[in-house]
C-alpha cells in the first residue's frame, strides 16, 4: 500500500484485490475533500504550508484518516465497530420489546426501509438477522457514520444506495427494540 | 555594468513607488502582517469568543466569531427573516405580534448576556426593539429567540435590555417621554412639560427557565432615558441611567434639548422599589401589551395580551431614585467591575466624569442635595464625583472595562478609542477608528470579570474602508488585541444592520451545550407527523391540512390531489431526521408567503392560498443528500366545486388510473 501525505489528507493506493471494491468509493469521499485538498496544495505553492495543518483536531477530515483504516486486517467484519462486542440474544422473541421496536421504526426507520426485501432508499429488512449478527446491527444503528466510513459491508451498501444512511441518533434501549423488531420480522417467535 | 545597477536600481524604485501608490489611504495599524496574523483562524480551526452584535435597524442580532470576524449566523428577533421562516411559519407569526398587532420590522440597539454573581453565565442573550417597545431573550442553546415582552407607558425603548449581577431584572426605559397609555394621549404637542412622563421598567427574569414578566415601572418626569447599566458588587441592588433632554423640548432637540449644561445619570434603588412594592405601595395600572413565548416542545408561540402593569411613582416615594447632574447629554453610563466607578459620558463634552458609588451614599445620607427636579432630589455633582478624565477626546459615548484597573471609551467626534486609568484617570493610550466609532465591546466588559483580550470597535461610518457598494456602504466594526500596554488593530470586519451595542463570550462556555437537533419524541407539535405512516391529508370544511414529513430525499406524502380553488391549505412539515445539521426547505410554487425551513425533529407549518388551478409543484429548498435534487412532488389544484376526492400518495408514480 502506497500512502501519499497532503497536509491533512491522505490518499493512498490498495493493491490488494480483497480490497479493490472499495477504492471507488474512497475515492469519492476523498473527491469530496477535494477543495481542501486544493487549499492545502496552494499552501505549499506558497511555501507557507506548515505542520498545523495537519493536525486539525476540529476537522470532521478525521474521519477520511478513519477510513483508511478499514483495510485494517484487525477489523472485525462480524462485530463492526461500536459499544458493542458479543451480544446474546435468546432463542425466543420479547413480543413486548419488539412491539416497541415497530413504534421506533414508525417514526425513524420507516421512511427508507420496508419489512420486506423490497430496496427503499435503504435495503429492506428481511432476512437481515441472518445477514448480520446482533452486534454488528447493534453498531450499525448507534454508531452510524463511524460505520459507514468503516465497515467494507456498509461501504458495498453505499455504492448501491448512494445515500448514507442517516444518523437518527437512537438510544441503546432503542436500538435493542428495533433489533427485536428484525428478529420478529424475520420469523423469531 | 555601472549603467546596470542603476537601471536595477530605478526599476527597484518604480516597483517599491508602484506598491506604495497602491496602499489603500487610512489603512490603520492592521496593514502590518504581523498583526493580520493576530486575527487569523484557519480553515476548520475555531474562534476563541462568539461576538453577539445587535443588528440595528436590521431588527436582527447576529452572531460572529472573534478573532476572525466571520459571521456565523443571524438570529432573528424583531424583524422577519425569510432565510429561516421566522415570522413567516404559522408557528412563528406570534412571536412579532404587539398591541399593534404584527409587526414586521424593528429596530435592535443592545445585546446583554444573562450574568450570574455578576459574570457572563451563558445561558441567554437579551435584545431590546427600540422602535415598538420590547425586550427579547434570545435561548444560547438554540439560538432562537425564545420569549419577547412589549412595554406600556414607553416609546423607543433604548436604555435596554441591560442586566442585574444575578438577572434578577431585564430593564427598559423610555427614550420618548410620552403621556401614559391610560391617559388621554390627544393632547397638543406642546403641553409636554405637563402631560408626558418618562417610564423605566424593570423586567424579572425566572432564574431556570428565564420566563420574564413585566415586574413594575417606575414613573419619572417627562424627560428621555437613554443607556444604563447595573450596580455590581457593592452597589448591586442599584441601577443607572443616563439621562437627556432635561429641557423638556418636544421640538428641534439637537438645538433645544442641549441648552444646559448638565443633564443626569439617575440612580436607581430597586432593592427600595421591591421593599416598596412589598409594602403596597405601588398602583396597578391599565395596560395592554403583548407577552409572546416560543415553545421548544411544541415548536408553536404563543401571544398573550397583557391589561395591568404595577407603577410606583418616583415623585412621592421620594428615596427610590436620585439625579446626579452629568455633562452635556450623557450617552454611556458604565459600572466599572468593582461597582465603585460609575462612568457617565456626555456626548458633546470634552470630559469624562468619573462617580463614586460610595460618595454616591454618602450624599444621600447627607442630603448634600441641589434641590429637586420635578420632585426628584438632585446630588450635587461635587458630592457624588469621583474625579474627571481631562481633555481624553471629543465626544465620548461608551466605556468598557479591562478588569486591570482600565477604562476604554469610544469617542464618536475624534474617531478614536482611549485607554485610561480609573484610578489615576489619566489617559494611557489612544487607537484611531475608522470611523465616528459608537459603542465598544470588550469580552465580558461590562461584567465583574472581564475577559480582556480584544477590543471590538463598532462604527457609525465606513467611507472608504471597503470596496464601494453602491450609496449604502457596508457596516463594520474594528478588532484591537489589548492584551498588551498598547492597543493594536487587527481586523477590520464588515456587520449587517448599523451595529449598536455588542457582547462577547469565551466560545467554551457556549459550544459544548449547542443543541444538535430536536428529539422527534418530544415533539408535542400539535400537527407533528411522527413517521411516514401518520402522513395524511386532513380536509375539514375549506381548510386542507397535509401532514407531511421530510426525510433524506423525500417527503410524504409527495403527491397530493383534491384541493380546489378556495381552499385554505396548511402544509405542517416534520422533519424526521434526528443528525446535527440536517435542515430540510419547503417551497410551493406561487406561496406568497415564503417557505419554510424546518430543522431536524421540527415540525413548521406553511399556509398557502392556490389562486389558480393547476399543479403546483414542491420541493426541498435546502440541499440535504446528493438526491436532493430528486426531493419534490406535486400537488393539484382543481376547480371550485370539483369532484376530484382528497387523496395522497407516496412512491405510486404510475399506479394511480387517470381521473
Amino acid at each position: 500500500m502506497i500512502v501519499v501525505r497532503f497536509g491533512n489528507i491522505m490518499i493512498e493506493r490498495i493493491n490488494s484485490p480483497k480490497i479493490a471494491p472499495l477504492i471507488l468509493l474512497k475515492n469519492y469521499i476523498v473527491m469530496k475533500k477535494l477543495n481542501l485538498l486544493f487549499f492545502s496544495l496552494s499552501l505549499f505553492a506558497c511555501g507557507s504550508g506548515n505542520s498545523e495543518s495537519s493536525e486539525n483536531k476540529n476537522s470532521p477530515n478525521a474521519s477520511i484518516e478513519e477510513s483508511i483504516a478499514s483495510s485494517n486486517p484487525s477489523y472485525d467484519p462480524n462485530r463492526g465497530v461500536g459499544k458493542f462486542t458479543d451480544v446474546e440474544v435468546s432463542p425466543t422473541l420479547d413480543a413486548a420489546l419488539a412491539s416497541k421496536g415497530q413504534g421506533a421504526f414508525d417514526v425513524k426507520c420507516s421512511s427508507c426501509h420496508k419489512t420486506t426485501d423490497e430496496k427503499l432508499v435503504g435495503p429492506g429488512w428481511k432476512g437481515v438477522t441472518q445477514r448480520h449478527k446482533p452486534a454488528w446491527i447493534l453498531n450499525f444503528m448507534t454508531n452510524t457514520d463511524e460505520m459507514i466510513n468503516k465497515d467494507p459491508a456498509v461501504q458495498a451498501q453505499l455504492e448501491l444506495c448512494l445515500v448514507r444512511m442517516p444518523n437518527q441518533n437512537l438510544t441503546d434501549d432503542e436500538a435493542k427494540s428495533l433489533l427485536e423488531f428484525m428478529r420478529q420480522n424475520d420469523g423469531v417467535k | 555594468m555601472k549603467m546596470n545597477i542603476t537601471k536595477v536600481l530605478l526599476l527597484l524604485a518604480a516597483v517599491s513607488g508602484g506598491v506604495l501608490s497602491c496602499k489603500p489611504k487610512n489603512a490603520g495599524d492592521a496593514s502590518a502582517s504581523g498583526n493580520a496574523q493576530k486575527a487569523y483562524v484557519a480553515p476548520g480551526k475555531y474562534d476563541e469568543f462568539y461576538n453577539f452584535v445587535s443588528g440595528g435597524f436590521s431588527g436582527q442580532m447576529s452572531v460572529y466569531g472573534l478573532p476572525s470576524g466571520r459571521l456565523f449566523r443571524v438570529i432573528p428577533v424583531f424583524s422577519v427573516d425569510p432565510e429561516k421562516g421566522y415570522g413567516y411559519s404559522e408557528e412563528t407569526k406570534p412571536m412579532l405580534n404587539t398591541s399593534h398587532g404584527f409587526v414586521p420590522w424593528d429596530d435592535l440597539h443592545h445585546t446583554e448576556l444573562s450574568q450570574t454573581n455578576g459574570e457572563v453565565d451563558g445561558k441567554w442573550v437579551f435584545g431590546n426593539a427600540n422602535n415598538t417597545p420590547r425586550v427579547a431573550r434570545i435561548d444560547l442553546k438554540s439560538f432562537k429567540t425564545s420569549e419577547i415582552i412589549e412595554l406600556p407607558n414607553s416609546a423607543g425603548n433604548h436604555s435596554s435590555p441591560f442586566i442585574t449581577e444575578n438577572t434578577e431584572y431585564v430593564v427598559a426605559g423610555t427614550r420618548f417621554s410620552v403621556p401614559a397609555d391610560d391617559a388621554n394621549g390627544d393632547v397638543p404637542i406642546s403641553t409636554y412639560k405637563q402631560n408626558f412622563k418618562g417610564y423605566v421598567s424593570f423586567i424579572s427574569v425566572k432564574k431556570e427557565t428565564g420566563d420574564m414578566d413585566l415586574a413594575f415601572q417606575i414613573e419619572l418626569p417627562g424627560i428621555n432615558f437613554d443607556l444604563s447599566h447595573a450596580g455590581k458588587g457593592k452597589s448591586h441592588g442599584w441601577f443607572f441611567f443616563s439621562c437627556y433632554n432635561t429641557e423638556q423640548a418636544n421640538s428641534l432637540l439637537e438645538v433645544n434639548a442641549s441648552q444646559k449644561d448638565k443633564d443626569f445619570i439617575m440612580a436607581v434603588n430597586w432593592k427600595k422599589a421591591e421593599e416598596y412594592i412589598k409594602a403596597g405601595k405601588g398602583r396597578k395600572v391599565k395596560a395592554n401589551y403583548a407577552h409572546n413565548k416560543y415553545n421548544e416542545k411544541t415548536h408553536t408561540a404563543t401571544s398573550e395580551m397583557k391589561s395591568e402593569v404595577l407603577v410606583l411613582d418616583a415623585k412621592s416615594l421620594k428615596d427610590i431614585c436620585y439625579f446626579i447632574p452629568c455633562p452635556k447629554s450623557p450617552h454611556g453610563c458604565d459600572v466599572d467591575p468593582t461597582g465603585e466607578y460609575i462612568v457617565g459620558s456626555g456626548k458633546l463634552a470634552a470630559l469624562i466624569p468619573v462617580f463614586s458609588f460610595d460618595k454616591i451614599q454618602s450624599a444621600i445620607q447627607s442630603k448634600a442635595f441641589d434641590g429637586e427636579y420635578d420632585g426628584i432630589p438632585v446630588i450635587k455633582y461635587d458630592a457624588a464625583l469621583y474625579g474627571e478624565v481631562k481633555k481624553p477626546g471629543l465626544g465620548p459615548l461608551h466605556t468598557e472595562f479591562d478588569g486591570k484597573g482600565n477604562a476604554y471609551t469610544t469617542f464618536f467626534v475624534s474617531s478614536e478609542v482611549v485607554k485610561w486609568n480609573i484610578k489615576d484617570l489619566k489617559v494611557l493610550d489612544r487607537a484611531p477608528t475608522f470611523y465616528s466609532v459608537g459603542h465598544l465591546c470588550i469580552p465580558g466588559g461590562d461584567s465583574k470579570k472581564p475577559n480582556a483580550k480584544y477590543l471590538i470597535a463598532y462604527n457609525k461610518i465606513t467611507k472608504d474602508r471597503y470596496i464601494p457598494t453602491g450609496p449604502e456602504l457596508t457596516q463594520s466594526a474594528q478588532l484591537y488585541d489589548i492584551s498588551g500596554d498598547k492597543m493594536e488593530m487587527i481586523l477590520d470586519f464588515p456587520t449587517i444592520g448599523e451595529p449598536h451595542y455588542a457582547q462577547a463570550v469565551s466560545a467554551d462556555l457556549l459550544k459544548e451545550k449547542s443543541l444538535k437537533f430536536y428529539k422527534i419524541d418530544e415533539n408535542s407539535n400539535k400537527y407533528v407527523t411522527k413517521g411516514e405512516k401518520e402522513s395524511k391529508v386532513v380536509r375539514q370544511g375549506n381548510e386542507v391540512h397535509v401532514y407531511m414529513t421530510s426525510i433524506r430525499s423525500h417527503f410524504s406524502p409527495d403527491n397530493i390531489e383534491g384541493i380546489k380553488m378556495g381552499d385554505v391549505v396548511y402544509f405542517h412539515v416534520t422533519n424526521l431526521e434526528q443528525d446535527w445539521d440536517v435542515p430540510h426547505g419547503f417551497a410551493v410554487k406561487g406561496a406568497v408567503n415564503a417557505e419554510l425551513l424546518i430543522m431536524p425533529g421540527e415540525t413548521q407549518t406553511l399556509k398557502w392560498v392556490p389562486d389558480r388551478v393547476g399543479i403546483f409543484p414542491i420541493y426541498c429548498t435546502d440541499f440535504c443528500s446528493a438526491l436532493h435534487q430528486e426531493m419534490q412532488g406535486y400537488v393539484r389544484v382543481s376547480p371550485k366545486g370539483s369532484s376530484v376526492p382528497i387523496s395522497f400518495s407516496l412512491g405510486k408514480t404510475n399506479a394511480v388510473a387517470n381521473k
